[in-house]
């Protein structure tokens, strides 16, 4: 078991090594970072932008593979480089992980369970009114772009606001910076929370109701769920723990693959609630030509689909013993 | 939902009873318990009914069930698919979905469980009624743990804690025969063989001491020999728990020694119940008779056809009026198209039927009766080919396979495979097949046969050995046109029929393909197909319709049919009739027993079902763990086995006659058929070979070092023991 976790592991971080360099190459080559400079006003001396260039590690005369090895040499000492405006990479990095972390962790748990348990229910009453109405719903929400779902909210948050007199919920930003004290910062960043965390629930379970349904039908007519009946289980227990417990496995890895690369992949619900985390870094250092931090994100993403990798086997082996000894 | 109602007291037939007819549903006047001796019965299943709604109509799949088990006593259920054998038994559990509509009555010590709520439900099921599934795979749960399914059995109903419930369950397991119970209680079923899977499904019925177990099929998909050592269980389990039994199969063989009454089921309803003898020896409704004429046996003296039972059985969406077996039976007569008989006693018998017939069926027959044995018309044994005729030594061979292997590496790892062992799933095959003869290939599963099997259809030859089709080494055929030639002469028939036949071709496309592909034009391909439906007892005008407009049989027939299109001179048939119940089976025997008589063919026949191979081969060839390991005619191999394994394996085949069956004595194997990766030195059957146990020391030394060789024991008849013997055990 240890050895074959090793192994994949080695895998993994070759993966990521190759991702990552490619993402480099990428970006360095079809990005243009002077283009920034020269837009600047008053516009620098070309000698001054070169100079500059040249200390970010963005001069197009040095070849790339130089650029590259710099790169590289910096990371290993955890020096990530400089950002277009000339401040630490590293340090943009902890903040929008930061900011990642704190808008997904809740919407994550409840749209995972979320999920699961509307499938599941959905696939027991098979055709019924709940399955057929989330049914429904799920593809609606699915076909609909993020941003049509997050101003409807920003629209029914106004109304609430409202009717209730005062701001209850907030949208846009992370917390109010002119509050402080414990208390009313917690408080300010939970209102601040409401609009996006409804989204991002709302489309993650969506999502994974759909897979956890069919997958549920599938246990749902099978002999051993009728033994665990038999054997004098309720029928409510025998479909949680040996249903749903089954019914589960199929579905692991994706759950995981889909909550870790939420971390870049939720671009659009951070640009509109005004969160700058890791989805809106990647866009905007795009936009921005900022080469050192597309890099960066690169690193990170690639990075976060190896821990989802070991995650999903690890799990996965902890649930199903038919795939622990091979 | 179910619904409990006061219909208990009979149906609504009942006033047109016949005068002379008793009726036999129990009814609430007469209590039941004054007609057995004393002791109420345990379960009393009165006049059930089950529907299913379907978007045709409601499929009524049980119409009218009653039947009583008494403590301790064994009932079998038999009947074909869809005859509601399983659904009646899990209605009595409740185990049907919430649409099913149930009614009718089915008390457990005198209370009534129809219409008691799941968790009062809960309570009984496992506790006073425990069942066992047909496939022991797929009936535990894949992530827990064997001990674990065993101990939550025994907590949902006894107040024991992890610890003492552990040690039950190992307790339980020791008891069902699985070798090393204190580890094995810690596996996975992945990690359990089938045998032993059943063995951990009846620990766990038997875990709250219940008073009736139902078993819906409980050996079925197992090999013969694993289902004797299950059977064994099973009994062991009642001797244990004193458990009365409700065992549901579609085989008469296994109930014959193992129940004490028998209820046939056709078409929803129970068509004959009585005790095994009375019901075996003297049947008294036209289908039990047949169903009892149509098995092939293994104890036959004699080569007969059998007697199939034309037809199918009726939709249970839209049945017709009259009795359901109507249009299958040989007898009919005009009232039964008016009127559905009931199960009563005729007079002169000794138990229910529901024939309007039945006081005329008496056995043996006799003035104004009808004999059982004559009623369906014996097909006359097809008259010999001309081939046939001639002594085996004068016919020239068609296949002959010399010495062939087949080795497989055995390999892990994910991206780097490495070597680790090697399956020998083929190991030194020799056989030969002469013109117009039958060769049985039989085995367990896993002994490779479906191996040879493709490596003879392969025509390359193999990796050692040689295979000679017609007289050409394979080897040495050259060119895709040599090779054409010779694939035309030799076809094979698969399984499962639905599977090879393409769903969206008209079956008259899918019998000119061959035609097509060796070039015939299309006038003689038109003339060809409406022959070759005939040929196979198929309406030549329905060469338009689509294979799923055909029954099973009737499906097999038509893979026949394309097998012959080319009238090769050689059929591989991979277990023809397996999937096919009894009575259409029957039909698809005889079709090709016929065939073979009719264009001389020659057919190599692969079968895990002795009975079957017994019936229809001139040959017979027993495979264990790549080897051949007894060969020989038919006749002298099913009558003197001289192979422990082939003795043993013949005395696992149970036989649909119920004296015989409770006087013999079963050769048990022990243990499951070893990996072919790991196949023991000298001989490979030793490790459980029954008769190495009994002999010395010197002895068993030869077998653990020597590896026999087929050696001949009569004329055409050879074994691969050191110390073969014959020895009778049919
Ligand atoms: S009632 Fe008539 S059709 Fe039915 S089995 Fe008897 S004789 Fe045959
Ligand atoms: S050779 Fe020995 S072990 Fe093998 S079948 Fe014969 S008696 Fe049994």
């Amino acid at each position: 078991m240890g050895r074959y976790m090793l192994r994949r592991l080695a895998n993994y971080l070759i993966l990521v090594i190759v991702a990552t360099s490619l993402a480099y190459f990428l970006a360095a080559l079809s990005l243009n970072p002077r283009a920034n400079f020269e837009a600047q006003k008053p516009r620098p001396t070309t000698a001054q932008i070169d100079a500059t260039l040249k200390t970010y590690n963005l001069d197009p005369e040095t070849p790339v593979v130089v650029r590259y090895a710099r790169w590289v040499d910096g990371i290993a000492h955890g020096n990530l480089g400089l950002d277009i405006k000339g401040g630490s990479v590293a340090d943009d990095f902890g903040r929008k992980v930061g900011v990642s972390i704190r808008l997904l962790v809740i919407a994550t748990i409840i749209g995972s369970i979320g999920g699961v348990l509307v499938g599941a229910y959905g696939a027991i009453k098979q055709y019924r009114f709940f399955d057929r109405w989330t049914t429904l719903a799920s593809f609606f929400l699915l076909a609909m772009p993020v941003f049509v779902v997050a101003i409807a909210l920003q629209m029914f948050a106004v109304n609430i606001n409202d009717a209730a007199g005062s701001t209850v919920i907030q949208y846009i930003g992370e917390y109010n910076p002119t509050l402080s004290g414990f208390w009313p910062v917690l408080i300010s960043r939970l209102q601040h929370l409401i609009l996006p965390t409804i989204t991002l629930t709302l489309f993650q379970i969506a999502q994974y109701s759909r897979y956890q349904r069919n997958t549920m039908l599938d246990v749902l007519g099978s002999d051993f769920l009728r033994t665990a009946r038999a054997k004098g289980l309720r029928r409510r227990t025998a479909l949680m723990k040996h249903g749903l417990r089954t019914a589960i496995l199929p579905i692991v890895p994706l759950l995981v693959y889909n909550i870790v690369l939420l971390f870049t992949g939720a671009t659009f619900t951070e640009t509109i609630f005004g969160w700058h985390g890791m989805g809106e870094w990647l866009v905007l250092s795009i936009t921005t030509n900022d080469v050192n931090s597309v890099a960066a994100v690169s690193l990170f993403t690639a990075a976060v689909v190896l821990v989802a990798g070991l995650l999903s086997d690890l799990i996965y082996s902890a649930l199903d013993p038919r795939v622990r000894f091979s | 939902m179910s619904t409990a109602s006061s219909r208990a007291g009979g149906t609504p037939q009942d006033s047109t009873t016949e005068e002379g007819l008793t009726p036999v549903i129990e009814t609430s006047k007469e209590p039941a318990a004054d007609r057995h001796g004393g002791v109420p019965p345990l379960l009393e299943v009165s006049d059930l009914h089950v529907s299913f709604p379907s978007e045709a109509g409601p499929v009524k799949a049980v119409r009218g069930v009653s039947y009583s088990v008494r403590p301790g006593e064994v009932l079998g259920i038999v009947g074909e698919s869809g005859s509601g054998k399983s659904v009646s038994s899990m209605a009595v559990l409740g185990l049907l979905p919430d649409s099913a509509d149930v009614r009718g009555s089915i008390r457990m010590d005198g209370r009534e469980l129809l219409g008691l709520n799941d968790a009062k439900m809960s309570k009984i099921r496992g506790k006073d009624i425990a069942m066992v599934f047909q496939d022991p795979l797929s009936a535990l749960t894949p992530v827990y743990s064997i001990g674990t399914q065993i101990i939550e059995a025994i907590q949902v109903h006894q107040d024991l804690d992890k610890v003492k419930a552990r040690t039950r369950a190992i307790e339980l397991l020791d008891l069902v025969g699985i070798p090393d119970p204190h580890q094995r209680v810690d596996a996975f079923p992945h990690e359990f063989s089938g045998g032993m899977r059943q063995r951990a499904m009846i620990a766990m019925a038997i875990a709250n001491d219940p008073k009736i177990i139902i078993a819906d099929e409980p050996t079925t998909a197992l090999d013969v020999t694993i289902q004797a050592q299950v059977l064994e269980v099973l009994k062991k389990a009642q001797d244990v728990t004193g458990a009365a039994i409700v065992m549901i199969t579609h085989d008469l063989g296994v109930i014959a020694g193992f129940a004490d009454r028998v209820m046939v089921m056709y078409a929803g309803r129970p068509v004959e119940n009585g005790p095994v003898d009375e019901v075996y020896y003297r049947p008294r409704m036209p289908y039990t008779i047949g169903l009892l004429g149509s098995i092939p046996r293994v104890d036959a003296d004699e080569r007969r056809a059998l007697t199939p039972i034309d037809g199918t059985p009726p939709s249970m969406v839209a049945l017709p009026k009259g009795c359901p077996f109507e249009a299958r039976c040989p007898i009919a007569i005009d009232v039964c198209r008016e009127r559905e008989p009931e199960l009563l006693t005729a007079p002169g018998a000794n138990h229910p039927s529901a024939c309007h017939r039945s006081r005329e069926l008496a056995e043996g027959g006799g003035e104004g009766l009808l004999d059982p044995a004559t009623i369906y018309p014996i097909p006359p044994l097809p008259e010999a080919h001309e081939i046939e005729r001639l002594p085996r030594e004068e016919r020239t061979a068609v296949l002959e396979v010399d010495n062939l292997v087949k080795h497989f590496p055995l390999l892990k790892g994910a991206v780097f495979k490495r070597k680790i062992g090697t399956v020998k799933a083929v190991d030194g095959i020799t056989l030969e097949i002469k013109e117009g003869e039958t060769l049985g290939l039989v085995g367990e599963s896993g002994c490779g046969k479906t191996t040879t099997l493709l490596e003879i259809m392969d025509l390359t030859g193999g990796q050692a050995g040689s295979v000679t089709v017609f007289g050409k080494d394979v080897r040495e055929v050259k060119g895709a046109k040599a090779r054409k030639a010779l694939r035309r002469d030799m076809q094979i028939v698969f399984q499962d029929p639905m599977a090879s036949l393409d769903a969206r071709m008209p079956i008259g496309d899918i019998l000119a393909e061959p035609l097509k592909t060796h070039g015939w034009d299309r006038a003689r391909t038109d003339a060809r197909i409406p022959e070759l439906l005939e040929l196979v007892g198929l309406n030549p005008d329905h060469s338009d319709r689509f294979p799923q407009e055909f029954s099973g049989g009737q499906r097999q027939r038509i893979s026949i049919a394309r097998a012959l299109a080319l009238e090769p001179k050689l059929v591989v048939l991979d277990e023809p009739v397996s999937a096919l119940d009894v009575s259409i089976q029957a039909g698809v025997l005889n079709l090709l027993d016929e065939l073979k008589s009719r264009m001389g063919l020659s057919y190599l026949f692969v079968a895990h079902d002795l009975s079957v191979v017994r019936h229809i081969a001139d040959r017979i060839a027993v495979m264990y763990l790549g080897r051949i390991v007894e060969l020989g005619e038919t006749r002298s191999v099913f009558h003197e086995p001289s192979h422990p394994y082939t003795q043993a394996l013949l005395s696992a085949v149970p036989l649909p006659d119920p004296q015989k069956e409770r006087a013999r004595e079963r050769i048990l194997l022990t243990g499951d058929l070893p990996s072919p990766a790991n196949v023991p030195s000298g001989c490979r059957f030793r490790n459980r070979c029954p008769k190495y146990l009994q002999l010395n020391p010197g002895e068993q030394q030869r077998c653990e070092s020597e590896d026999p060789q087929l050696h001949t024991l009569a004329p055409d008849h050879t074994a691969a023991c050191h110390f073969a013997e014959a020895l009778a055990v049919v």
